[in-house]
């Protein structure tokens, strides 16, 4: 057992220079080679979608692989806020060195400065690309685009689309990959997931789907497989990730032997609508650019149940203003977090739960009247009201944090390939761009930056390298994981237990949330590390899956993602436990300033922390990525 | 988060096996269903207790659960997504119900939209007019910078209220003639606002109308159950820009 130093194979050179020279430096293949070539494309999220379009505009042949009725529904349709580019177009002191210098610093200097200077470049094209689909981002009465500002950064460089940009985004990638489903190029699987990676002689070469009507298994071949399944916050039960994500395609392609990077980054994110009762099967967020006119508050004094408009003035205390007088409300998404739950734990939380605080735009209404705030934020608040009855406009908001994004995903190199040859991670799936913290309006960024300007040409580099060869699907490989993945499913049926998998997944998730959310500390880690494996001998013996395998069964589906989510979380808690520092959305309560705020130990842990499976409840390998910082800084974040 | 009264709800839910064998309404009763309850998570406790005595659970479509993927669909009380207006049935709750209330809940009921399995239908229509036309042919490294190609705040906002539908397909599921229309128009109206859509128009609405007529869904007979129905508030008034759009096409189109 020996722990490996990845290389992420980063260009040489300044940075500004490092992705020019990589293009250049990639092999090409001539357009009448590209259709020699297949690819199997998993997930039509921004970052699937754009891929498969992209790749099929070049002349490859691509599969796409999507779980839902159509690629149009992927989560990514949910995101609200924005995209950010350093587009300058306010004249506000933006620049492509400002947005990767506030990325790699939002990210609590855990990401690698390379990708992030890649990203920030390419986010300018990603503008330009969207807005020729016809995207219909926000414009000023002269025509040209609007932004608005952000949490982490203190330009408005975030294009949005009212408060539904990533559907928006999607809908312009889907549409893109729609029009090469029309030239035939791509073959779409929709109610369709991947139950299992191929691989031949050490390549990714193919995956197992099962079809979600008819139960059916199949084998699809490729010269190589892509995955853009998006992350995997689902594992704490309650989180706004829409239903059916899960981890389960990256957490088969890890036990196959990619890389697992940073299990323990997740993002908790400050602006969901509190939980309501035992029978939440999701939380729901808003927008975090709320926070943009709404100001955050609980009462000073504790335990005060006054409603919120007899709680005068001066007997309120704006907290994040008070603390950070520079960026105010518009902190990063974990500084947010952490201090709502700072002030819950002081019992200064408001709600019924307690588990709450206020967002209030009183003020703003007054300064800018009721017409403004609704025209910016109108959705979101009739959103809002549907869901609690309480109507914003006249009482503040109540808002308490929740899972929302994973940083941590399948470890991948500059050219965002995996540990497997041949298998590539895109967008939230991998865990390249955000370091420990994600800022607001960049996970579309990176989406789209991974599918519409990364992989065509990092893909053809492979390929230059690899020429198409037998490979057929009738190689014994892939009759065989068709078997094991058959049989894993026959299993769950033949459990027979007494218990839906739903019961298991909510208990995971409370152990989840408890010990592995927003304060973590090594007894509540080592007790998740004891719980977990309990609960899933447990979910082994008790399950009961109803129904026939071959049609339609929801809670056959169910249980083979929970089947995963109980083997990563196991993982999550043990990334977090040695990973002895705080840093962004990894708060260690053991390692935080007198002030509370996270404290880093850049000696120690200024690396990727990357997976390797060892086999079934053995201890996985923690291999290490060192970072270094050659163009910014490391430095104690301070947003005061 | 209001005070809690318990609610006890017969529900008579469509089942059907599979497309192939005929369906048939089950009743069903379901006891302690808070107001905060959204329609899918009283579902989903029928589904619990369903699964604890070994009966299969109701199967119905959904995901994001708030109200934008389009993916939940169900004709609740004869009307698609709810009584609510401008909501969808993930983002219907319970306090709009009373106790002892019968609730009736079916599956979208439309040719081209057929029942797969209980609630769920095959929506996969929607995806064959999009690539029929839903889209402008640029590829990807083409583009120039954004703010080369203006566009006024009106037509902006007028392109984002089309655009924003979620491909649900309660327009369907509410019109008598399961007319499609309000869905093409929407699409066909985002572009057309747009000038980026202008160089195909004039295929893209033939071609799109030519795939929704093939698909077996009816015309419009303007009854407007369509955008009364609609979650997302799409206003018929881009069936009407789609029809000018069409007749501008149908007599000036190079291929005619």
């Amino acid at each position: 057992m020996t722990i490996k130093k990845l290389d992420g194979k980063i260009p040489e050179g300044r940075v500004q220079d490092k992705w020019e020279n990589h293009k250049f430096k990639l092999k090409l293949v001539n357009p009448s080679n590209k259709r020699k070539y297949r690819v199997i494309v998993v997930g039509t999220g921004l970052a699937g979608a754009s891929a498969a379009a992209s790749l099929s505009e070049l002349g490859y042949n691509v599969d796409v692989f999507c779980i839902q009725d159509s690629p149009r529904r992927a989560h990514s349709i949910a995101a609200q806020g924005g995209i950010n580019a350093a587009k300058n177009y306010p004249n506000d002191g933006d620049s492509v060195w400002r947005l990767f210098y506030d990325t790699v610093k939002g990210g609590d200097y855990r990401a690698r400065e390379a990708n992030v200077y890649r990203l920030s470049q390419v986010s300018n094209n990603i503008i330009d690309q969207c807005a020729a689909q016809g995207v219909p981002f926000a414009r000023e009465y002269g025509g040209y685009l609007s932004n608005r500002s952000f949490g982490g950064a203190q330009v408005s460089r975030t294009f949005y689309a009212r408060g539904q940009t990533g559907q928006q985004l999607l809908l312009g990638a889907y549409s893109s990959l729609m029009k090469e489903i029309a030239k035939g190029k791509i073959k779409l699987y929709t109610r369709t997931e991947m139950v299992d990676l191929v691989m031949v002689d050490g390549r990714a070469r193919g995956i197992i789907s099962r079809n979600l009507v008819t139960g059916e298994f199949q084998k699809h071949v490729a010269d190589a497989v892509i995955l853009a399944t998006g992350g995997y916050g689902n594992v704490f039960y309650l989180s706004t990730n829409a239903m059916a994500s899960n981890c389960s395609a990256a957490w088969r392609a890890y036990r196959k032997g990619a890389y697992f990077a940073n299990p323990c980054y997740t993002q908790i994110h400050p602006t969901c609508i509190p939980v309501h009762g035992e029978h939440q099967s999701k939380l729901t967020l808003m927008s975090e650019s709320l926070r943009n006119d709404g100001r955050v508050w609980v009462p000073k004094k504790q335990g005060d149940k006054r409603p919120p408009g007899q709680i005068p003035m001066e007997e309120r205390d704006y907290y994040l203003e008070r603390i950070y007088p520079s960026f105010g409300n518009l902190v990063p998404r974990d500084v947010a977090s952490r201090n709502a739950k700072l002030q819950a734990d002081q019992n200064k939380g408001v709600g019924p739960s307690g588990l709450a605080v206020y967002l209030d735009f009183q003020d703003a209404i007054k300064r800018d009247g009721e017409d403004v705030i609704k025209a910016k934020y109108g959705n979101l608040f009739d959103m809002y009201q549907r869901i609690t009855d309480h109507n914003p406009y006249q009482v503040p908001m109540m808002i308490y944090p929740a899972v929302h994004y994973t940083m941590g995903g399948l470890w991948v190199d500059y050219n965002l390939m995996s540990s497997i040859e041949g298998l590539f991670v895109l967008g939230e799936a991998n865990f390249s761009d955000h370091g420990a913290n994600r800022l607001g309006a960049s996970a579309l960024m990176q989406g789209l930056a991974d599918g519409y300007f990364v992989i065509p040409y990092t893909l053809g580099g492979y390929f230059g390298e690899h020429r198409p060869d037998s490979v057929k699907i009738d190689h014994p490989e892939f009759e065989k994981c068709l078997k094991t993945s058959s049989e894993k499913y026959k299993r769950f049926q033949s459990i027979g237990g007494k218990r839906p998998v739903d019961d298991f997944h909510r208990e995971l998730g409370k152990i989840m949330w408890e010990n592995v959310g927003m304060g973590r500390n090594e007894k509540g880690l080592k007790q998740a590390l004891s719980q977990i494996p309990e609960l899933k001998k447990e979910f082994y013996k008790d399950i009961r899956i109803p129904g026939s395998p071959a049609e339609v069964n929801v809670e056959l589906e169910k249980a083979g993602r929970i089947a995963d989510f109980l083997e990563l979380g196991e993982l999550m808690a043990l990334d977090a436990l040695e990973r002895k520092e705080s840093c962004g959305g990894h708060f260690r309560e053991e390692h935080q300033t007198p002030e509370n705020e996270a404290m880093r130990d850049d000696e120690n842990f200024a690396h990727v922390a990357a997976w390797e499976f060892q086999g079934e409840d053995k201890t996985p390998i923690r291999n290490v990525e060192e970072l270094t910082f050659e163009n910014i800084k490391l430095t104690q974040r301070s947003y005061k | 988060m209001s005070e809690q009264k318990l609610m006890t709800l017969n529900l008579k839910i469509w089942r059907q096996k599979n497309s192939a064998t005929k369906g048939e309404f089950v009743d069903y009763r379901i006891e302690g269903v808070s107001q905060d309850m959204s329609f899918l998570e009283m579902l989903d406790v029928l589904n619990d207790n369903l699964v604890k005595e070994g009966k299969e659970p109701v199967v119905f479509d959904h995901d994001c659960r708030e109200g934008i993927c389009g993916m939940c669909s169900l004709m609740i009380n004869g009307l698609p997504h709810g009584p609510e207006k401008e909501t969808t049935t993930c983002q219907l709750h319970m306090r709009k119900f009373h106790d002892n209330d019968t609730i009736v809940i079916e599956p979208w009921r439309a040719k081209p939209f057929p029942v797969i399995k209980d609630l769920m239908v095959d929506r996969n229509a929607f995806d064959r007019i999009i690539e029929a036309g839903g889209f402008t042919s640029v590829t990807v490294g083409n583009a120039q910078d954004a703010n080369a190609i203006l566009v006024s705040k009106d037509n902006a906002e007028l392109a984002m209220d089309a655009a924003q539908c979620v491909g649900c397909g309660a327009c369907v599921a509410s019109c008598k003639n399961a007319s499609a229309m309000l869905f093409v128009g929407a699409k066909v109206s985002q572009f057309a606002l747009l000038p980026q859509g202008q160089i195909e128009a004039q295929t893209r609405v033939l071609n799109m109308v030519k795939k929704m007529d093939e698909l077996g869904f009816g015309n419009c007979s303007n009854e407007g159950e369509c955008e009364a129905s609609c979650p997302k508030g799409i206003s018929i008034s881009n069936i009407a820009r789609m029809n000018r759009e069409y007749v501008k096409a149908a007599f000036c189109h190079k291929s005619l």
